[in-house]
């Protein structure tokens, strides 16, 4: 069954983007992205720049995913090419962001031009693209599935990020210290992410 | 086996692990590790893309200019993912089914990446495929370590085979089957792991 893609309610969009930035949080609950968020989530600053990065090029690259899918992939009957498709309209897209940025403004393409390359090599963009190619989504349920997924990395990194300040100061373990100690902040807050979901699905 | 040989498989296994060590490729080492039978096509689905794309990247490594070299390497790494992702397809559909999203993010997987670029970018074939070898199977005894201990707690079963003790006294710890006992898992692994190997700051 397929939503008619010229009508869609705007509570099913509400949905979409509430279940994709909460009960199925694509860090939290799918595990993706998590090397960068290790990388980058020492400062809150860094975490909210990057975040924002990626949910800008997840939402703008899973509707475009979804039309190279649909429209292209599908008739020609190349399914199995997904893979080098899609990481090649990430790679481009984010080529063109830089650009763009770099014609645009100086001081944004300071604050963002560390990120972009991490940018696409984080499975949280590609992952989005293969979880929005499973599901019955339409053009604008997929941009918001892309902005939702975005949305959630964003906060949980900003979150991890946040704690991470505070606690990398304090007395621990030596062989904890770094990624030991922030894994173990992220199962605790993965936790509380899965209640979300209200039941638990295998 | 050369004593060159030699330290590159240790380093790969032990020493400079992927996963423990350098922190690298950890979101698939999570998702999948809640059933063995998940991680070991896993496992092969990375051996099999990291040693291809180490001796690939490694033979074509005076044709591919600087400025280039990441999205080819992208694109070979694409290549035998999609190779990899038709065979487990064809070997096993129902896994296929619950990891399928995961083998397409072997792409993505730093691990892969990391060692095109900082080994075989700069090294003979042989040894690439050796260091690429070395690390994919690094990478699975991490992963397998964690299935080990996820599937007999949360299912009280290993390869699907219930274990005794789940007929009498074991309750299925759900915990482990989630998100959350995948974080802990690896960060208790990564503790011993790190003591063990004294404590060197090494985050990425």
């Amino acid at each position: 069954m397929t939503p008619d893609p010229h009508s869609v309610p705007f509570l099913s969009l509400l949905l979409v983007f509430v279940s994709a930035a909460f009960t199925d949080n694509i860090l939290l609950v799918r595990f993706l992205g998590l090397c960068p968020c290790l990388g980058v989530s020492k400062k809150v600053d860094a975490s909210v720049g990057l975040g924002l990065a990626v949910t800008f090029v997840t939402a703008c690259t899973a509707v475009l995913n979804y039309w190279v899918y649909r429209y292209l992939l599908i008739p020609l009957d190349i399914v199995y090419l997904r893979l080098i498709v899609f990481i090649v309209v990430i790679a481009a897209f984010v080529q063109l962001v830089e650009m763009v940025v770099e014609r645009l403004s100086e001081r944004l393409y300071q604050a963002l031009g560390i990120f972009l390359p991490l940018i696409t090599v984080n499975c949280a963009i590609l992952g989005t693209a293969l979880f929005m190619i499973a599901r019955p989504y339409n053009a604008t349920q997929a941009f918001v599935f892309g902005l939702g997924s975005g949305f959630g990395w964003l906060v949980a990194i900003t979150l991890i990020g946040g704690i991470r300040e505070k606690i990398d100061e304090k007395h621990v373990p030596p062989g904890l210290r770094g990624p030991g100690l922030t894994l173990i902040v992220i199962g605790i807050m993965s936790l509380a992410f899965v209640v979300f979901s209200g039941m638990i699905k295998l | 086996m050369s004593v060159r040989a030699r330290d590159i498989f240790k380093a790969g296994l032990i020493g400079d692990n992927p996963v423990y060590r350098q922190v690298l490729g950890i979101c698939s080492a999570l998702a999948v590790t809640n059933l063995l039978a998940n991680t070991l096509f896993m496992c092969f689905g990375v051996v099999f893309t990291a040693t291809l794309t180490n001796v690939t990247v490694s033979l074509l490594r005076r044709h591919i200019p600087k400025r280039v070299r990441m999205i080819a390497q992208v694109l070979i790494i694409a290549s035998y993912v999609m190779m990899v992702d038709t065979l487990i397809r064809a070997l096993n559909p129902d896994i296929h089914r619950f990891i399928g999203p995961y083998v397409g993010l072997i792409i993505t997987n730093c691990i892969i990446m990391g060692r095109a670029e900082a080994f075989a970018a700069q090294n003979p074939p042989w040894p690439s495929l050796l260091d690429g070898l070395a690390c994919g199977l690094g990478y699975s005894l991490v992963l397998i370590a964690i299935a080990l201990v996820r599937e007999p707690m949360g299912f009280g079963t290993l390869l699907g085979i219930p274990l005794p003790a789940r007929e009498l006294w074991w309750h299925s710890w759900t915990i482990m089957l989630m998100p959350p006992g995948a974080f802990f898992m690896l960060a208790i692994l990564t503790w011993i792991a790190r003591s063990r190997t004294g404590a060197k700051e090494t985050s990425a």
